[in-house]
């Protein structure tokens, strides 16, 4: 199954207010890997040719962004109160 | 509720916060409880077994009090895969089918509710799409928290049980953010299948299940496992891998996840499932001398926000809800000393070190780097053991010397013997 077919599963709360931001877009333009955009497991993170599009969206809030950006270039915190992913399993 | 002084907060409604929040209320303990979900476990996953004995010293005998648990795990497997075979292993007793039982599988978004309610009902307040962003201090000594929606709350005792993230605390500096390669990243998804299926596949009756521990040539060799486990009506089914490793090789967790799920000995146990929810957590993987102290003045950190995962056991739950216990035990006394000192709190690092908690992740404390760096145990030898097992009971007009002496030869091209026995001392010492 694709995963945008996976996250269409998943309950979402969104919030109007992103929890995401990328610091300094310049940073990613000289980023040769670009490594959020491959390990991040809801690939929230896409590079378009000239920057990094963030779906903040469709987050599912493992929080593992933080710990694979090489140049801590990706401020993520969780999405306010009572907002964001609402597992039914977990 | 402004300004109104509890004499604990703890943040994170999930095993441990809600075992320190119960073990207060208990106690006749001003307790409040935030939980930034819109209810108890919406925002929490794991595998998930729940280890009885740890359970059942903070609430009690759980099993007979109406806890969501979805089968008694009483056989237990160890699948190491190869490309296209698998050699397997594993332990089954109807010992564990009985009470008190030994684990459960469960699921999170329906088990942490009924925790968080056995707080609230011995008095705690649990209150709930409530983000604590920061805590507020006194003199280095923290007195409360700020929340995104009730403001500014003050506390005696501060219980962060926040997960391994740890926002509020990392931001507080009373811990360190994880780095990439002391944590694993894990996805997981939900299948659902009649019950009786599930039986029928996994062997089991109704109220007993299986957990099959996946590891193997098949994740790139990484530094990580997969997991089938048995609910009720659903499977649930998951990779994860240290962090550090999935950058390094590129890999999808998406990918990994489908590729394990295709491999022909297990895709026939997931045939016809329907999936019902994809899920992605961190797990801590911390060497033993990177814990962070665990107490300071006003402050206690418990379960994932601590640190404390036994990954070689995969156990989790049950070091988070000991130690939610024996930080709630601590907060207690400290109560009645009107003392919270850091001096006061150490007793809860004694009462951890006491313990299985810190004597067991002790004992493993080189476990994690040397499985970090020593890959073969994920790549070499599982390939080595399917492709030995394969020769022996492949039947042919080979005689048995024979093929005994060809794996020989084959074990010994793949890998010289005199690193073959300094990995397998070295794995044995990472145990001890």
């Amino acid at each position: 199954m694709k995963l945008e077919d996976k996250l269409f599963l998943d309950r979402f709360k969104p919030d109007e207010h992103a929890h995401i931001s990328i610091v300094s877009q310049d940073v990613c333009a000289r980023c040769p890997d670009k490594p959020c955009t491959i390990v991040c497991p809801a690939e929230v993170y896409h590079w378009d040719g000239e920057k990094t599009v963030v779906s903040y969206e469709n987050c599912i809030e493992c929080g593992a962004c933080r710990l694979i950006c090489p140049y801590n270039n990706i401020a993520c915190t969780m999405p306010r109160g009572g907002f964001g992913v609402q597992y039914k399993y977990g | 509720m402004e300004d109104e002084k509890f004499d604990a907060i703890v943040v994170g409604a999930g095993p441990a916060g809600s075992a320190a929040a119960l073990t207060m209320a208990k106690a006749g303990m001003n307790v409040v409880v935030f939980e930034r979900g819109d209810q108890p476990g919406s925002k929490n996953v794991m595998g998930g077994v729940l280890f009885r004995e740890a359970t059942e010293s903070a609430f009690g005998q759980f099993w007979n009090n109406g806890a969501p648990l979805e089968r008694a795990v009483i056989d237990q497997r160890l699948w190491l895969l190869g490309k296209e075979s698998v050699v397997m292993g594993g332990f089954r007793t109807e010992e564990f089918a009985q009470p008190p039982y030994n684990a459960f599988t469960v699921l999170r978004a329906h088990l942490d509710p009924w925790f968080a309610k056995q707080a609230e009902e011995a008095g705690a307040y649990v209150i709930t799409e409530t983000q604590v962003t920061d805590l507020i201090f006194d003199n280095a000594k923290v007195v409360g928290v700020r929340t995104g929606r009730e403001g500014d709350l003050y506390a005696d005792v501060v219980i962060m049980a926040e997960g391994i993230n740890a926002f509020a605390a990392a931001k507080a500096g009373l811990r360190r953010d994880f780095t990439m390669e002391n944590a694993a990243l894990a996805v997981k998804e939900i299948h659902a299948l009649p019950e009786e299926v599930i039986n029928q596949r996994f062997n089991v009756p109704s109220g007993q299940g299986v957990t099959i521990l996946l590891t193997g040539e098949f994740a790139n060799n990484m530094m990580g496992s997969g997991f089938i486990y048995t609910n009720k009506d659903t499977l649930s089914v998951g990779f994860g891998a240290i962090v550090s490793h999935m950058v390094e090789t590129k890999s999808r967790p998406n990918d990994l996840i489908e590729e394990l799920k295709a491999h022909p000995a297990i895709k026939p146990l997931l045939e016809g499932s329907e999936i019902k929810e994809y899920s992605a957590h961190l797990i801590p993987e911390v060497k033993y001398e990177e814990l962070p102290r665990p107490y300071g003045d006003g402050y206690m950190l418990v379960g994932d926000t601590a640190g404390f995962v036994n990954f070689l056991f995969q156990e989790g739950c049950n070091l988070a809800i000991a130690s939610g216990r024996m930080a709630g035990e601590t907060a207690v006394e400290a109560w009645k000393k009107g003392d919270y000192s850091s001096a006061t709190l150490q007793a809860y690092g004694d009462k951890l070190k006491d313990s299985f908690v810190m004597k067991d992740l002790y004992s493993l404390r080189n476990a994690p780097a040397f499985f970090r760096d020593h890959r073969e145990f994920f790549g070499i030898y599982p390939r080595m053991l399917n492709a030995a097992m394969q020769e022996f009971l492949t039947v042919d007009a080979t005689p048995k010397r024979v093929k005994a002496f060809e794996i020989f030869h084959m074990v010994r091209r793949t890998r010289p013997l005199w690193r073959i026995g300094k990995d397998m001392v070295g794995a044995l010492r990472a145990f001890m």
